[in-house]
């Protein structure tokens, strides 16, 4: 890590708008907060010539739609697709999954496939956003594949509507430069941030993550939706608040470049940070916290319906997963794929936790997604 | 055809265009306003005023609105005024239309991408390290209300300079002289004879800014790290995180509301002004 008050150099400056050009995670803050990928989405449709087009459509149309999360795909398998099959695939990227709800409830996404997480799926259902999948058009699922903890949340009322794409956990990585020992639980989290890391802490800006983590600082579940409970999250956030660097989801520009030390993060980010400054470390509460699985799934009234099942058929083939994994760092579910993977990976201990550690971690529940009382929480906490 | 079928045939798509982009939805916002957030989040039809009877739970969003706008856009005057008066009164007339394009190219990007350029002046590498090397200490300028108050003013200057500008140079120098002629100095001539002819710039750029930046929703989102919430903020949040419509409609209908009034209260007060200075003529 460079020292403190050395200036970005200029051609640090240039990676980091690389990294920004090329879709990395500040994009997700980027999009997520201006709407631009939406926006783009809309007009890309609307003008013809910004269209995509497709050398050899036959029957699967010209294009689909991925409505997903930034930097979570092999861009390069977009254009492999494109050769095999002629369809064009428009990325939209999104910042929570309450977004992508909220897009879908607000009706005309003109999404062919998106990307949601695994407690989000019953919501869906129960909205009738979703469409039950015909397995006959996924050949390369194989159910027997998949880790049952990873894959159950795709089938509702006994139907399948997704199929596993990613797992991961959301920890907190942190500059081990600044700590005096490394960070092993949610309650050094928060207590080391209202001391040591004063002014240089990150929380998501995110009601799940961030009212779950401060839940697990009492021992209450990650998931509770009970008032007193949920009085008592409130009660440390409000006190940890003036504390904090910044409520973002965006976190990885202000740990690479030192104006934050500690920040809640995810697997994948978590890794991608400490790949490139090592003294960045990462971290799972022992006392439990955030594990999810994230689906391939496609909304009802999907516009081009042939294209969708085809681009997922095609991204959960082992050969073209193992290239998204390798490209994303984020861990996969599929054990096919995972035989393709290097030992080293399935060895790093960000990406595969011990499973004394894994265990007590918990999935994101339904009844967090759309309980009200959390969304106004999380309301109060961020405008006090 | 007669004159009167005419005259409503031409305002028709005036009419249309009014009705379709601005009256309709609004009516839908009062609509949703009055209703309930469906449990799954979303819209639910009631007829209720829980909504509004709610809205003192954003009220930090209002306070933080209500005095960043105000002082944003008196900061953003104080820096405008002198540039605007070197442009049209002091600066050469050959280098005139230049400098004018200068303070239109910032606008040729993305507000968006001039906000992360600031991120990066005012994050721990940039001023504050230039401030830490003066041995100033240990400042931090990133998201803080500051970062957000330099966010805005930068970002709204232009508009800000442009009515100013035009009033300006709009000023007969003839009445300077007279003045000049009559013995007052310098400043007196700026306050009894310039200034007050350039109010109506003043009072042009003044609004525009002020309407803007109660919308405001992007720098403090950007530049204040998302703990500097604005009624903006509290809006997308609404909508997009949380998804209770119904109250998202009811904050809506309150800034509205809220802007209105200030605006009607500001014209009041400028036309009032306006009629006293005519009264005296100009002193």
């Amino acid at each position: 890590m460079q020292d403190d008050n050395a200036p970005i150099s200029r051609r640090k400056f240039a990676e980091e708008l690389e990294r920004y050009r090329k879709g990395s995670v500040s994009r997700r803050h980027f999009l997520g907060v201006t709407g631009l990928g939406t926006a783009m989405a809309v007009m890309a449709g609307a003008m013809p010539m910004l269209r995509p087009r497709g050398a050899h459509a036959a029957d699967l149309g010209d294009r689909a739609v991925l409505a997903t999360w930034p930097n979570y795909h092999d861009v390069e398998n977009f254009a492999i697709f494109q050769k095999e099959t002629g369809v064009a695939t428009q990325v939209n990227v999104f910042g929570s999954n309450e977004e992508m709800l909220a897009k879908l409830q607000a009706g005309g996404s003109g999404w062919d496939v998106f990307v949601p997480t695994n407690y989000t799926i019953t919501t869906y259902v129960d909205a009738d956003l979703i469409e039950p999948l015909d397995l006959s058009k996924l050949p390369n699922y194989d159910a027997a594949a998949f880790d049952a903890r990873f894959a159950d949340a795709g089938t509702v009322n006994g139907k399948l509507y997704a199929v596993p794409k990613n797992w991961g956990t959301t920890g907190m990585a942190w500059d081990s430069t600044k700590a005096k020992a490394p960070f092993t639980s949610w309650k050094e989290f928060f207590d080391l941030t209202m001391t040591d890391f004063s002014g240089r802490t990150m929380v998501h800006d995110y009601q799940l993550t961030t009212i779950g983590n401060a839940l697990k600082y009492y021992g209450y579940s990650f998931n509770s939706v009970d008032p007193k409970e949920l009085a008592d999250a409130e009660k440390l956030l409000l006190q940890v608040k003036p504390h904090l660097f910044a409520i973002s989801s965006d976190y990885q520009p202000s740990m690479r470049n030192g104006d934050a030390w500690m920040t809640m993060c995810w697997t994948g980010e978590g890794k991608q940070m400490n790949r490139d400054i090592p003294e960045i470390h990462f971290a799972l509460g022992k006392e439990g916290g955030e594990i999810w699985s994230d689906y391939y799934a496609i909304p009802k009234n999907a516009p081009h319906r042939e294209a969708a099942y085809a681009l997922i058929n095609f991204l959960i083939d082992p050969q073209v997963n193992a290239r998204e994994a390798t490209a994303h760092g984020f861990p996969v579910a599929d054990s096919r794929v995972n035989a393709l993977l290097p030992k080293e990976v399935l060895a790093d201990p960000i990406l595969y936790p011990a499973a004394d550690l894994l265990n007590v971690q918990e999935f994101g529940a339904a009844a967090t997604l759309t309980d009200p009382n959390r969304a106004e929480l999380m309301a109060r906490f961020k405008s006090a | 055809m007669t004159k009167a079928r005419a005259r409503w045939l031409l305002l028709g798509p005036a009419g249309l265009w009014y009705a379709a982009l601005l009256v309709l939805p609004l009516a839908v916002v009062l609509v949703y306003s009055l209703g309930e957030r469906a449990p799954a989040g979303g819209y639910a039809p009631a007829l209720t005023l829980a909504q509004y009877a709610n809205l003192g739970s954003r009220w930090t969003a209002f306070q933080n609105t209500l005095v960043l706008a105000p002082v944003g856009t008196l900061a953003a005057l104080l820096i405008a005024y002198p540039l605007a008066y070197f442009l049209a009164v002091k600066s050469n007339p050959r280098w005139r239309t230049a400098l004018l394009v200068l303070v239109i190219v910032p606008f040729w990007t993305s507000i968006l991408i001039r906000s992360y350029a600031w991120i990066f002046l005012l994050g721990g590498r940039g001023i504050p390290a230039l401030l830490a090397d003066l041995g100033l200490g240990d400042i931090r300028l990133i998201n803080t209300p500051f970062a957000v108050l330099v966010g805005i003013v930068y970002g709204y200057l232009p508009l800000m300079v442009f009515p100013i500008y035009v009033s300006l140079e709009r000023l007969d120098k003839r009445l300077l002289e007279a003045s000049s002629d009559l013995g007052a100095p310098p400043w007196r001539s700026f306050l009894q004879v310039t200034l007050p002819l350039s109010l109506p710039g003043v009072a042009t750029g003044s609004m525009l800014v002020f309407i803007l930046l109660m919308g405001e929703y992007l720098i403090p989102q950007m530049l204040g790290g998302g703990k500097v919430f604005f009624v903006g903020n509290a809006l997308v949040d609404l909508f997009l995180q949380s998804r209770n419509w119904a109250f998202g409609s009811a904050m809506a209908v309150t800034l509205v509301a809220v802007m209105l009034v200030t605006v009607t209260l500001y014209m009041r007060f400028l036309s009032r002004i306006g009629a006293a200075r005519d009264d005296v003529g100009l002193m």
